[in-house]
């Protein structure tokens, strides 16, 4: 029996790394090609992506923005592992980032107490925000794809009435930007000092602690079973003893919770106030990089690094005189890929299964047909 | 279970080396050839473009035709970048940065979007001149570009005012931010000052941090045509790109006018077919600032501080090709008069 599982295991681990290795290399060759259909040469793209995309300062931008994209990805996932596809993340995330740096302006006290506020604070409005598709589709039974795309209208709208002159909002001297009150110094998050290449932000730490959670609670945890047992048949989730409506609502509002922190690292260690150029959309994003990750946390974290190296990497290339559309069709195809790929893999992997057990059947059935004779 | 210490022990190791891998390696500043010097004594311009970029007919535009003269009288050197609308603050802060390694001066950061990564860049590079439009950062090698458009759109609005035949006339904006409320604030003025009994319908493509509405044609033309159905016939858009959808929409409609931005939009080839539905353009001569900006950095001289284009030294104005205002255009000297003089105040919020 040992002798299997480590057959089977080398097996996995081959299959596992097949796929993605098998999407790259299809989105590198699609995307040459793109490169060659715009009549320009796609060797020294790839090979300034390369040097670009390897400098120092290119690493600590593209860690910054996978910490971003990493709770994205995450927030997106854990829908995923419970089957709910919630494309709220986006205004959970804008509309949980704008009222904590609101409340983040109007504190006062020390950093201490008003950090943990504020993210506290974004993971509420976050949660609160899901547990309306929650709570509708719970009741009610609202589709939750329906349900979140509406919140997210709702979200923008919210937002741009409140954050307003005379409202939550201000003006900038030229009168051109509106944002809230900025967060004192004293609430600004830590960041890791790298001298030339910039400043690395101190919430990757906490978006670490977030995939450590992530992985323990669906992975060792009864909680996460039930939750991963829900998302595969709710029918034999509930015949089982779990409330599959209470789980639902639950991962919802987890969901929310970590897509609350999403707009953090930016608004603590960069902006340091919501304004109307606060970046939007990675809710987006982050559905690519779950998809990408396979809902795995390390998958995740891999994903959010390949997310923020296109777009570092691409942006350069525009400098180089390739067009900036180059960076929409390279995520397009790798995301497609990843699909096309863990499908194709899947299928085969399947077939080598069947193909393995019926042999063993096979040989099995050679054996009781004489037993039933000696009986 | 010990396969899963191993795991997490692999991943803490790896994060811990791609941690401290930032420090190390040089930057792509280092790695890049610091071809800095200025080849054949001519001044590079650097340009990055707001979402839109040059093509959009509109504002960009209207900053790419200032660096052209530049190109064209001071033998400038071009490189221009344009942002997409899912850039954050990293990315500015990366379009300004490379130009600056590749010795562009100066670099001009087109749209207050690039008032933030201005601000950080210009303190990096102390020897390269800075311009940003629309908005004020206050460094000692930034030059802020900013301009008046109340006034000019105070016009426009005494322009709709006097052309409406039904007392009904429309405003589109792009996005409802403060920069977009100016243009808006000085058009409904206009027009209530005019005539306070003509309605005006007012309409924003997109809100809040959605962009969309600066690059997206269809929407102005559907809110166009909701506003002319409703019985409007003269419509203000101030919406970069999507002043296009708009004015392809009034063109449509008998009778019924539009009044574009930024660019002089009855001048712009691919509007051509829509010319005679062109009442005017609200200029913002984004043009002239740049130009001005070009010129001081290649004098010697480079201009710094706030840099403010008015209605009386035509930062802002209202165009006049195709001859439709010239029945009105009494009236409409009298009000610029009076703006200039101070007679009349604008107000800069609806």
């Amino acid at each position: 029996m040992k002798k299997y599982t480590s057959r089977f295991d080398k097996e996995r681990l081959f299959l596992g790394i097949a796929a993605p290795l098998l999407a790259i290399v299809a989105a590198l060759v699609v995307t040459a090609l793109v490169i060659l259909a715009t009549g320009k040469n796609p060797g020294p793209a790839f090979n300034d992506m390369l040097t670009y995309g390897t400098a120092s300062d290119s690493q600590v931008y593209i860690l910054n923005k996978a910490t971003t994209y990493y709770l994205a990805g995450v927030a997106v996932a854990i829908g995923f592992r419970m089957n709910l596809f919630n494309i709220g993340v986006d205004g959970q995330y804008r509309l949980a980032a704008f009222i904590a740096a609101a409340l983040g302006g109007a504190l006062t006290l020390p950093g201490i107490v008003s950090i943990p506020l504020i993210i506290l604070c974004a993971m509420a409005v976050g949660a609160l925000w899901a547990a309306i598709a929650g709570v509708l589709k719970v009741t009610r039974g609202v589709s939750e794809v329906i349900s979140t795309i509406m919140l997210n209208s709702i979200a923008t709208a919210v937002i741009a009435y409140l954050l307003q002159p005379g409202r939550l909002g201000e003006l900038d001297r030229a009168g051109t930007k509106v944002s809230t009150e900025p967060l004192p110094s004293g609430s600004q998050f830590f960041v890791f000092d790298t001298g030339a290449a910039g400043e690395l932000w101190g919430f990757i730490v906490v978006s670490a602690v977030v995939g450590v959670l992530y992985w323990f609670v669906l992975g060792r945890t009864r909680f996460g079973f039930d939750l991963r047992t829900v998302g595969m048949s709710e029918s034999a989730a509930s015949a089982s003893g779990v409330g599959v409506k209470k789980m639902i609502a639950t991962s919802m509002i987890l969901s929310g919770a970590v897509a609350g922190l999403i707009g953090m690292p930016t608004l603590l260690n960069d902006s340091h106030e919501f304004s109307n150029d606060f970046p939007g959309g990675i809710g987006f994003t982050g559905i690519a990089i779950a998809l990408l990750g396979r809902n795995h946390p390390i998958g995740i974290a891999l994903g959010a690094m390949l997310w923020g190296f296109l777009e570092r990497t691409t942006n350069h290339l525009e400098f180089q005189g390739y067009d900036k559309e180059i960076l929409g069709v390279i995520q397009g195809v790798i995301v497609l890929c990843v699909v096309i790929a863990y499908e194709v893999v899947r299928r085969y992997g399947i077939k080598r299964q069947q193909q393995r057990v019926g042999a063993e059947l096979a040989a099995q059935a050679a054996g009781p047909v004489k037993k039933q004779e000696v009986a | 279970m010990r396969r899963v210490a191993k795991i997490s022990a692999a991943c803490m190791a790896s994060a811990a080396l791609a941690l401290s891998a930032t420090a190390c390696g040089s930057t792509s500043s280092e790695k890049e050839d610091s071809d800095s010097d200025s080849g054949k004594g001519g001044v590079k311009v650097g340009l990055a473009f707001d979402v839109g970029g040059r093509g959009d007919h509109s504002f960009n535009d209207s900053a790419a035709s200032g660096a052209d003269k530049a190109k064209k009288d001071l033998g400038a050197e071009l490189k221009e970048l344009t942002a997409k609308t899912s850039d954050t603050e990293a990315d500015r802060v990366q379009k300004l940065t490379d130009l600056a390694d590749a010795g562009y001066n100066p670099i001009v950061g087109v749209g207050f979007a690039y008032a933030g990564a201005v601000n950080k860049v210009s303190a990096k590079y102390p020897d390269t001149t800075f311009g940003i439009v629309d908005s004020v950062v206050d460094q000692k090698n930034v030059d802020s570009i900013v301009f008046t458009e109340e006034q000019g759109s105070y016009l426009a609005g005494v322009a709709a005012a006097l052309k409406t035949k039904k007392d009904h006339v429309g405003f589109i904006g792009g996005n409802d931010n403060p920069l977009i409320k100016k243009f808006e604030a000085g058009y409904v003025q206009g027009v209530k000052d005019t005539d306070p009994k003509i309605k005006i319908d007012r309409q924003y493509l997109s809100r809040g941090n959605d962009t969309s509405g600066f690059t997206s044609p269809d929407k102005g033309e559907s809110a166009a045509e909701g506003m002319l159905d409703r019985g409007a016939d003269v419509v203000y858009t101030a919406a970069g790109n999507s002043n296009t959808g708009a004015i392809e929409a009034a063109a449509g409609v008998k009778g019924a006018w539009a009044i574009g931005t930024d660019s002089d939009q009855y001048a712009v080839p691919a509007l051509a077919k829509f010319k005679h539905a062109i009442l005017s353009s609200m200029l913002k001569n984004v043009d002239i600032g740049v130009y001005d900006l070009v010129k001081s950095v290649k004098d010697g001289k480079p201009k710094t501080g706030v840099s403010s284009y008015a209605l009386k030294d035509k930062g802002v104005a209202l165009a006049t090709s195709g001859g439709y205002l010239d029945d009105i255009k009494a009236k409409l000297d009298a009000a610029e008069k009076k703006i200039v003089a101070g007679e009349i105040k604008v107000k800069t919020t609806p």
